[in-house]
């Protein structure tokens, strides 16, 4: 099956985040005084085929210890739901069309080990 | 001695660490391509700074992958010289190959400055030229070098005298000043600061020389013992 997986990484609330004090710092410059805290993360959708939701999970969760989050300094969490295929994003479409993301010497772009 | 430079895509430093390993020092000096497994039998290999894979998703956590380094970390497990500069330290932290990880600087910029350096280690292959104590006037050029490790990890660091060099003024936040550590074993390094940038009198300052003269001084007594 088609799966969505919404992955949100966030730093430890041990870690210093100067982003998150950079950014409640132009929040408070424009008025908004309410704000206490802010931190600033990642969020990654990923489009997988599973034969389960829980299989996907699972997969994910490997995906996020091993690439996705550094357990030093960033927590993770996600959600799995079913793919919309009709609503795929830019980067889903040019997957089909490797041509369209060649690199500046020529040669397709490739993850690593490639 | 024969120097090897990892080239990641995005790799900048790759040139300068070449420069001062062929032209200043007249070592031989080997490119070694990402996509390449073979070290093509050098004696110490250097992760340089840059870009690699453009920072995508962290620094460093893309170049790890790359069929070199699994090379390089079996290097490092048979006690090859492991030198990770700048963009080098955070590829070894993402590895696991040292401990921590570099996050954003608390300034929020991007220090490209000179900084005195403190050496806290002079028994390394990388610093036995120099002196314990002794100032290293060495630049940084990073925004992502603030040295981050738990509380445990830190106080093992400092137990086990792995912290290399320590800022004299901090420039980035990095926990307890940190600008370079060493793994255990002393063979693989990491550090923030660009040696390289540093080995000529043009260049406004010679104090990188002594960490890759230390290097050199380290092969010749493996080869003469």
């Amino acid at each position: 099956m088609a799966l969505l997986a919404k992955v949100t990484v966030t730093p430890k609330p041990v870690v210093n985040d100067p982003q998150g004090v950079t950014v409640r710092g132009g929040l408070e410059h424009l008025g908004f005084a309410e704000v206490r805290d802010v931190r600033v993360g990642k969020y990654i959708e990923i489009r997988l085929d599973a034969p389960s939701a829980e299989e996907a999970r699972r997969r994910v969760e490997e995906m996020c210890r091993r690439l996705l989050a550094n357990h030093v300094i960033e927590d993770f969490h996600f959600e799995i739901s079913e793919a919309d295929i009709d609503h795929l994003s830019t980067n889903g479409d040019s997957l089909e069309r490797p041509e369209s993301h060649l690199s500046t010497d020529g040669e397709p772009a490739e993850g690593p080990g490639g | 001695m024969n120097f090897g430079v990892v080239v990641f895509p995005g790799t900048w430093s790759d040139r300068d660490c070449g420069w001062v390993v062929d032209q200043v020092l007249g070592a031989r000096l080997t490119y070694l391509w990402h996509k390449s497994p073979d070290l093509r039998g050098v004696d110490c290999v250097i992760l340089p700074g840059g870009f690699s894979y453009g920072d995508y998703l962290r620094c460093g956590a893309i170049a790890r992958f790359s069929p070199v380094m699994q090379a390089v970390a079996e290097f490092a497990d048979r006690g090859g010289l492991v030198w990770g500069i700048c963009n080098g330290f955070q590829v070894l932290c993402e590895a696991g190959l040292l401990p921590g990880a570099l996050i954003r600087n608390d300034s929020m910029e991007f220090r490209c400055v000179w900084t005195d350096l403190i050496v806290e280690r002079d028994d390394l292959p990388y610093t036995r030229e120099t002196r314990r104590g002794e100032v290293l006037r060495i630049p940084i050029s990073h925004g992502e070098g603030n040295y981050f490790a738990d509380p445990e990890t830190l106080a093992r660091l400092e137990e086990d005298r792995q912290v290399v060099f320590r800022y004299r003024e901090n420039p980035n936040g990095s926990a307890n000043s940190i600008a370079g550590i060493v793994n255990r074993r002393g063979n693989v390094l990491g550090m923030m600061p660009h040696p390289e940038r540093c080995c000529e009198a043009e260049l406004g300052g010679t104090d990188g020389l002594k960490l890759f003269q230390s290097v050199i001084q380290s092969g010749v007594e493996v080869l003469t013992a």
